[in-house]
């Protein structure tokens, strides 16, 4: 009798306690982000060093006027104008896929090495909301600071290239009418959500698993069993299915994201890009689910792991 | 109120029991000291208790089943799990930035004020300060934390006695009170003897000695005999018996002081004196039995 009529107020003000101290999980997911930032800097230090290299030789090839005769040779091939700036696209997006992969292949390695992983376990944190901020990473971040960096980037190149060709006494509006700016911009997003986020997400996750899984070199267990698949799959079946798979999703070429042609690159107009034929892609929700499983399995193992 | 309660908590390693059964209760605004050789198995107990590793057996801390719900736990328990846990990487602004961001129960303002009698920078990285920075930087975060209890294993690990010393004379003064609870591990029993309510030893993955302080003043006593009367005295059934400056030191479990008044000088064991003893005779035991 007694323990029932002390349990219920007990129980009411735990769960009134915990409502006053507990923290939104919105509040948890951006303080776990900014760590990982704080610790992994490459993630916004590379993408603005390429930036600088680009916006240098961009300059300089500019003032010796390379460019400035492509314009004047033919003002209204809008591919030559556009060229570099699709090139520092490209260069952008090259070095945000590099960052993912290592920052990926460390993320739930360096925690154990470094004997960090104690501490953070020390704190009301889930291992859910760390492994999810972890991913977040290579899957949003990466691909939303590396849109931005690259509309920066590109803007300054129109300013510089506006300047030097207004200083030269040229139509500087040429420029800025012959270059789809905002459509560029918009392609880009798309480009970047699609083919660099929604498409290689199962082959990030994957470098996640492993990072929490391996005790040493995660890059080797990361690409070993995917090559002893491709083996084995050759020599039993004389079939590649796996390594075209896997590869599609490495090189990020999502078939359906856009049409295809012998001219295409993926900064072209809007008018080619497909996202109904993306969204519904199977390989597109598979590979999603596959995703989804890595994480699931990720965060599962780093319940269990320690200090290596 | 109980913050521990474990009964039959086990724990395998793939060759080794690391736990063997552990029965435990730990109430509230105790200061426990867990003492045993490396391998008793100290640090798994806390890594179960800390909700760090999975087991077989109940165990409730602070009423909850600390290895599914960690998470929740943690808003309650801190541990400093050994000195060189905080990341190298990480600033100390980063440091007090982000523990105040994810824990509900931090206040930054306590924290400061305990740096604030350090010499510890600001901007530093962990991996600029020294060990004993470390130390004080974590345990100002930690006693930030209004927790209900502290977890310390091997806390002032590798620390020269200036920092041991100060690191128990801050927590004791700045941050225990009787509705807090402690539980440290640590090989330098001494140093902790005056600090400890309840002493606990493990061995093997046993809890072969348990005893509040109180309880463990009233029932060992030390007397130092000269020669001529040792005989006497090991009449009495020492449990241990040691030679010192030509004279023995034998220590008694339940032996009337004034009997022993009578045999020699009569004084209260250190911890590490009775744990000697306990071990000694476990392995006595354990040699016995095996033969």
């Amino acid at each position: 009798m007694n323990t029932q009529s002390n349990a219920i107020p007990e129980s009411s003000l735990e769960s009134h306690v915990i409502a006053a101290t507990s923290l939104s999980a919105p509040r948890l997911f951006y303080w776990s982000v900014r760590r990982e930032l704080w610790e992994n800097r490459s993630v916004y230090i590379a993408p603005l060093a390429v930036a600088g290299v680009i916006l240098f030789g961009f300059s300089f090839s500019t003032i010796a006027g390379t460019w400035e005769k492509a314009l004047r040779l033919d003002p209204t091939h809008h591919e030559a104008i556009a060229m570099p700036y699709d090139f520092a696209a490209a260069l952008l997006m090259g070095t945000a896929i590099l960052v993912s992969v290592f920052y990926c292949l460390d993320a739930l390695h360096g925690e154990r090495r470094d004997r960090g992983i104690l501490f953070w376990k020390s704190l009301p944190v889930s291992d859910l909301m760390t492994v999810l901020a972890k991913a977040s990473i290579p899957l949003i971040v990466l691909p939303l600071l590396t849109f931005a960096i690259t509309v920066a980037t590109q803007l300054i190149m129109l300013l510089v290239s506006t300047a030097v060709l207004a200083a030269s006494g040229l139509h500087a509006w040429t420029l800025w009418t012959q270059l789809p700016f905002l459509q560029m911009s918009l392609l880009l997003l798309y480009h970047l959500v699609t083919a660099h986020a929604l498409w290689p997400a199962p082959i990030y996750c994957w470098l996640l698993l492993v990072s929490g899984w391996a005790r040493r070199a995660p890059f080797l267990w990361a690409s070993l069993p995917l090559l002893a698949i491709f083996g084995v799959e050759k020599i039993a079946f004389h079939t590649s299915h796996f390594a075209s798979i896997v590869g599609s999703h490495i090189i990020g070429a999502a078939p359906a994201i856009a049409r295809t042609g012998p001219d295409m690159f993926p900064m072209d107009p809007m008018a080619h890009i497909t996202p109904a034929e993306f969204l519904s892609s199977p390989g597109l929700w598979i590979g999603l689910v596959v995703a989804a499983i890595f994480l699931a399995a990720a965060v599962r193992l780093r319940r269990y792991q320690g200090p290596i | 109120m109980t913050v521990i309660e474990a009964r039959g908590l086990r724990k395998a390693f793939d060759t080794t029991i690391a736990l063997d059964g552990i029965n435990l209760r730990v109430e509230e605004g105790r200061i426990l000291g867990l003492i045993g050789p490396n391998g008793a198995g100290k640090t798994t107990a806390l890594n179960a208790i800390l909700g760090l590793t999975p087991y077989q057996g109940k165990l409730r801390v602070l009423g909850r089943d600390p290895w599914s719900e960690r998470d929740r736990l943690m808003r309650d328990v801190c541990f400093i799990a050994d000195v060189a846990v905080l990341p190298r990487w990480m600033r100390v602004s980063q440091a007090l930035d982000y523990v105040a961001g994810v824990h509900p129960r931090f206040d930054r303002a306590k924290a400061e004020a305990f740096l604030g009698k350090t010499t510890i920078q600001r901007a530093s990285k962990v991996r600029e300060l020294s060990k004993g920075m470390v130390t004080q930087l974590h345990l100002a975060l930690v006693m930030a934390i209004d927790a209900r209890l502290l977890v310390l294993d091997e806390p002032t690990l590798g620390l020269d006695i200036l920092f041991r010393k100060q690191f128990y004379d801050s927590l004791l003064t700045d941050y225990f009170d009787r509705s807090r609870t402690i539980v440290v591990t640590t090989h330098q029993v001494d140093e902790i003897q005056d600090v400890l309510t309840d002493v606990m030893f493990m061995n093997r993955g046993r809890i072969v000695f348990d005893c509040s302080m109180e309880e463990f003043e009233s029932r060992y006593l030390e007397v130092m005999v000269n020669p001529e009367r040792v005989a006497a005295a090991r009449a009495l059934k020492p449990m241990h018996e040691r030679q010192a400056l030509a004279r023995s030191i034998l220590l008694f479990d339940r032996v009337d002081r004034h009997q022993l008044a009578a045999l020699g000088e009569v004084r209260t064991p250190s911890i590490a004196d009775v744990f000697v003893a306990v071990m000694g005779n476990e392995a006595g035991q354990a040699q016995g039995a095996a033969r």
